[in-house]
Order: C-alpha cells, then structure tokens, then sequence
C-alpha cells in the first residue's frame, strides 16, 4: 500500500473510474451484485478521501502531477482542506443516494450503478483538479452522468425537465470553452496557480481580454451554482429527478460555488493586481437577489420538491453573499453552512419522495388526499424543516449567526441581515405552509383512502439513507466547534495564493525510475 | 484582408447563427445551433494559440525549439478533446430530442406546442 502514497490524490478519480467501468462490462450481473459492487466501491472512496485527508493535514497542501510532467506542461490535481471538505461531504452524499436507491430506484434500468460512480468520478475530479481545461471535462463527464441520471426511469416531465437542463449546459460548455481560450491566448497557460502568477503580472493593455475572460468564466459558473438571473433551471429539474439524482444534485450546484471560491479566490484574488475581487462585489448583491427571489419562489411554489429546489436556490444566494464579503471569517461561515445546508436539503428531498409515494396527490401542495402515516412522516418533515429554515437547535442557526455576528463589514450590514433574517422567516413560513397544508389539511371525506391498502413501509436502505444524512446533521451540529475550527482553516489557507503558487508552480517531478 | 479577419469573422458568423438557431426552440433546430456553436469554439480555441500558417507544432531538426517558429500544441489538443466532447454531447442530445418527440408529440422544447 506505501506504494500508492504518492498517488493517493489521484485515487478519487481513478476508484469510480474503474468501478463504472466493471459495472458497463457487468450490467447483465445480479442487481445484488452490482449493487454490492457500487457500495463497496463507494466505501474504498470514502477511505481514499479519509487519507488524503489526513495527508492535507499533515502536509498543507498535496500536489499530484499528473503522469509525472513538469506543472507547467501537464495537469496537477491539487487537494487543500477545502477540496477535502467537499470530497468528504460527496461521499456522505453518495452513501446516502447509493442506500436510498437500493430501496426501488435503481432497478428501474440497467445502469444505474455504472451512472453514479462515473457522476461521482466527474465530480471528484472536479473537486481535486488545479487546471482550467481539465475543469471542463470533469465538468462535462460529471454532466454527462447527470443528463443519465437525471432522465433514469423517465416520464414526460422528466424528459422536459432533461432537455432544458442539457441545452442549458451544453451552452454553459462552450462558454466556458470560450472563456478557456480567451484566457489561454492572452496569458499562455491553464494552469490555476501559473494563470494568478501571470495576472498579478498582467500589462495594463491586455487587462480587458483577462477580464472579459474572467466574467465570461462566473456565467458558467454561475449557471451551475443557480445565481440569479440563471436559476430558471433549477427548481422544475429538482423538483422532476429521482431521490437518489436529487441528492447529488443538491452537491451539483455547490459544485459551481466551490468553482467561484477556487478560481476567483486564487486567479483574481488579493494579489492579483488590479483584478484583485473582479467579481465580489456583484457576487454579494446578485447572491443578496437570488436569495430574496428563491424565498419568494419557494412561498408560491405548488409542490413540495419545487419548494426544496428554491431552498437550495436560497442556500447558494446566501453563501454568494457571504464570498462577496470578502473576508476569511466570512467565508469561513458560509463553508460551514454550506455543508449543513447541503446535508438538510439532500435528507428533505428523501422525504419529498417518500410524501409523494404516502399521498394520493402526490407533493402537490393542496386539500387533496390524506397522508398513510402521518405522525411518522410528520416528525421527519418537523426535524429537517427545522434543519432547512435554519431554527436553534440546528447548525443552520450557528452558520447564519456566525455569518450576521462577525462577518459583517460596515456598510453591508443592512443588506446581509435584512436578506438573510428575511429570507429566513419567509422560508420557515413557506415550510409551515407546506407542511399544514401535506398533513393537516385533508379533505373531509377519507373513507376511500381509509379502504386502500396502505402504501409499503419504506425499505430498509431508504430509511438507512435518511438515518445517515440525520446523523450528519446532528454531527455537524453538536461537533459545531470542530467544524468551524476546520472550515475556519480551510479560509485561512484559501487566502494565501502564493502558498498555492509556491506548492504547484515550485515542484518538480517525482525521480524516476526508469532508465532513459 | 487579413487571415485573422477572415478568421474571426467565421467565428463570429457561426458562434450568432447558432445562438439563432438556439433561441427557435425546436428540438432539431437547438441541435443543429449547438452544433454550430461547438464548430465556433472549436476554431476559437485553435485561434488561441495564434495564427502561424507554413509553421507546424513537432519540432524538427535544425529549427531552434522556441514558439517563434512553432505553432503552439496545446490549443490543437484542446480542440481535439472539445472535439470529442461536443460529438458525445451531440448523441446524447439527439437521443434525447427522438424520445422527447416520441413522448411529448411534439418537437417543441418546452414539451408542448405553445399557446396562440
């Protein structure tokens, strides 16, 4: 096994590779197989990121030179705290899924399991890559994953549902090429960590080409992540895919966030000249809009997925404003509620599926049908509605307080607590509406519903799946001051680029073995 | 007029038509826009690493190994992994556009013909 240490940063990209790859080969196999196949690939990956984990603690940052090449000639994966954050959190993620669509969802075709893991090499690689081009394609490897995914057991609507959100990101694609090939000519190089050292050398004259590239860069990213004028998308695509596409999904959009952090962060961060912050200060009022909107969505929103999707929606404009902050504690509090709030929106939309499966109506929001096991559903709806709107005793309250208390700079303070206090109350409105209007509001006349045989009890692997997302909400929360002190961490390294620089830019190639 | 012009103007002229047919909201007409739009980003991406007609990307003997009598290489393997993506993309989508119209009944984007 010492053998691998060196390559433990490429791993998480290579795991689901070779497990998708077995699974296409192996799709006639027993579905207990591939299923035992899949988790067990899940649980090595989790392993993985445990160690590279621990080798982000011990040695900063770790560099992978992909097939050995010297940084400026090939690719580099680079994994800090923050790409651990994240690959951490997938993980959870891809468990919870992976359980939940033992339940039923993944029988419904052949390949189900080879999908996932590739979606989860996609977005692996897009967690750990240091390189802008390589972006793109886990991007579109992940993408690609997704449109399965997403369009896995289909109907009508989520065919309709699918096409928009492929057209919309194969555009995103070639924006993002364009970006990509603006800022290769004018500076030479993909490279993240080379791309800040030569814009913190840019001439004045070529400045409006790296600038147009750099805009050009957050509508793709911004696409991704639902900011405001391009999250259209999103709530009908939740609200239309399967639980177990659902749950990734929700670490999809924070995916784009992640993206905004990374290279706006180090390519235009603070020592970058006078393209220092392009971005941050529409990143805070443009998040401030998609927040206000996405609460307002989710009030007059008619299902109960629709009105998670805009939750989700409200979520990436909080963290937005908290990145157009500008500080490390800032961001250090959006992290962290990041990380809550994607766990909460990935538990509710598990039981968005189960409504919809115990009701006649399905997840329409109106008088109806009655509910099979309302008081069981019920206490899950309180719990993670607590969870979502952000109420005491969950870590949405720490992440939003820790956000208003210090983050705060004079000038915005009127903005950031009116939008997220506001946002905040209006989306626990919305959530108490849905759920008197889901549990208490059924029609008077239940004699029929009485008759029918009640739906099955949800399986095993489903209520595992919500068991494990409920327990990460607890963990995050009652080991709140750990997790801060680590995400508090993670903004402390983020805002140093020229150690990033230093890491990548410094190192040379492994020795080699062979003979040349 | 020079190569560049021509060139950009190619680009520009592909890169609008496709956004055109993108924005007509049929299934074959979007396809056929974003196929254009990747030939757009395909000949920007090569244009990134300059224009250099006569000048080839593989070193050869007797010519100093330094960009100024190159072409740059990077650009063309771009382009030739964008290539590759636009076509899977491209499979992807038609597959999608038989089965919506197949579902739907109608090649509209949205699912439905629009109301008058």
């Amino acid at each position: 096994m010492s053998g691998m240490a060196p390559h433990i940063a490429v791993l998480p990209v290579v795991v689901p590779l070779l497990a998708g790859a077995t699974l296409v080969v192996l799709h006639r196999a027993p579905l207990a197989f591939r299923r035992a196949l899949s988790l067990a690939a899940t649980l090595l990956l989790g392993l993985v990121v445990l160690g590279l984990g621990l080798a982000v603690e011990h040695q900063g940052l770790v560099v992978y030179q992909v097939g050995n090449w010297p940084s400026f000639a090939g690719i580099v994966l680079l994994a800090d705290r923050l790409a651990v954050l994240m690959l951490g959190l997938l993980v959870l993620l891809a468990f919870a899924s992976q359980c939940f669509a033992s339940g039923s969802d993944d029988a419904r075709g052949a390949h189900f399991h080879a999908l996932f893991q590739f979606q989860l090499m996609g977005l692996c690689g897009a967690f750990l890559t240091h390189d802008l081009f390589n972006l793109f394609v886990f991007f579109e490897v992940l993408l690609a994953a997704s449109y399965g995914l997403l369009l896995h057991g289909q109907g009508g609507e989520r065919l309709r549902q699918g096409l928009h959100y492929v057209v919309l990101n194969l555009v995103a694609s070639a924006l993002f090429l364009f970006a990509v090939g603006v800022l290769y000519s004018v500076l030479g190089t993909l490279n993240m960590a080379d791309l800040s050292a030569r814009v913190a050398a840019l001439p004045e004259a070529q400045r409006p080409l790296v600038e147009a590239g750099g805009w050009l860069l957050l509508i793709v990213f911004a696409l991704k992540a639902a900011l405001l004028p391009l999250y259209f998308w999103l709530p009908r695509t939740y609200a239309a895919a399967s639980a177990p596409a659902a749950i990734l999904f929700a670490i999809m959009t924070k995916l784009g966030i992640y993206a905004v952090i990374r290279v706006y962060g180090l390519v235009f961060g603070p020592d970058a000249g006078t393209l220092a912050g392009l971005v941050q200060p529409l990143l805070f009022w443009a998040g401030a809009g998609t927040a206000t909107l996405a609460a307002l969505g989710a009030l007059a929103s008619p299902t109960l997925r629709g009105l998670l999707g805009y939750l989700v929606v409200g979520s990436a404009g909080v963290l937005f404003m908290a990145m157009g902050l500008g500080t490390d504690v800032a961001l250090a509090a959006g992290l962290y509620y990041l990380v809550h709030s994607t766990l909460a929106a990935a538990a509710f939309f598990l039981l968005g599926d189960w409504v919809r499966r115990h009701r006649d109506g399905g997840d329409a929001l109106g008088r109806v049908a009655a509910m099979a096991r309302p008081a069981w559903l019920g206490g899950f709806f309180v719990v993670l509605a607590m969870a979502a709107a952000g109420l005491p005793p969950f870590g949405g309250f720490l992440g939003k307080s820790l956000l208003l208390a210090y983050a705060v700079p004079e000038g915005a303070t009127i903005v950031l607590w009116g939008v997220v206090l506001g946002t905040s109350l209006l989306n626990l409105v919305a959530l108490a509406r849905a759920g008197s209007r889901l549990f208490w509001q059924a029609p008077a006349v239940t004699t029929a519903r009485n008759a029918a045989p009640q739906p099955p009890f949800p399986a095993f692997g489903e209520r595992v799946a919500m068991l494990m997302l409920v327990f990460g909400l607890v963990v995050t929360t009652v080991m709140a001051s750990e997790v801060t002190r680590y995400v508090a961490g993670s903004a402390a390294q983020l805002s140093e680029p020229a150690t990033y620089r230093d890491a990548v830019l410094g190192r040379d190639p492994l020795p080699t073995t062979v003979p040349r | 007029m020079s190569l560049e012009f021509l060139f950009a103007s190619a680009i520009g002229v592909l890169a609008g038509g496709g956004f055109w047919l993108l924005l007509r909201a049929r299934t074959f007409d979007v396809i056929l826009g974003l196929t254009l739009l990747s030939y757009a980003v395909n000949l920007f991406l090569f244009a990134a690493g300059r224009l250099a007609p006569g000048r080839t990307p593989l070193l050869k003997e007797g010519v100093a190994p330094f960009l100024a009598n190159y072409t740059d290489p990077l650009p063309q393997a771009l382009v030739l992994t964008a290539i590759v993506i636009s076509m899977a993309m491209t499979a992807v989508m038609l597959v999608l556009a038989v089965q919506a119209r197949v579902a739907n009944g109608t090649d509209h984007i949205d699912g439905r013909e629009p109301r008058e």
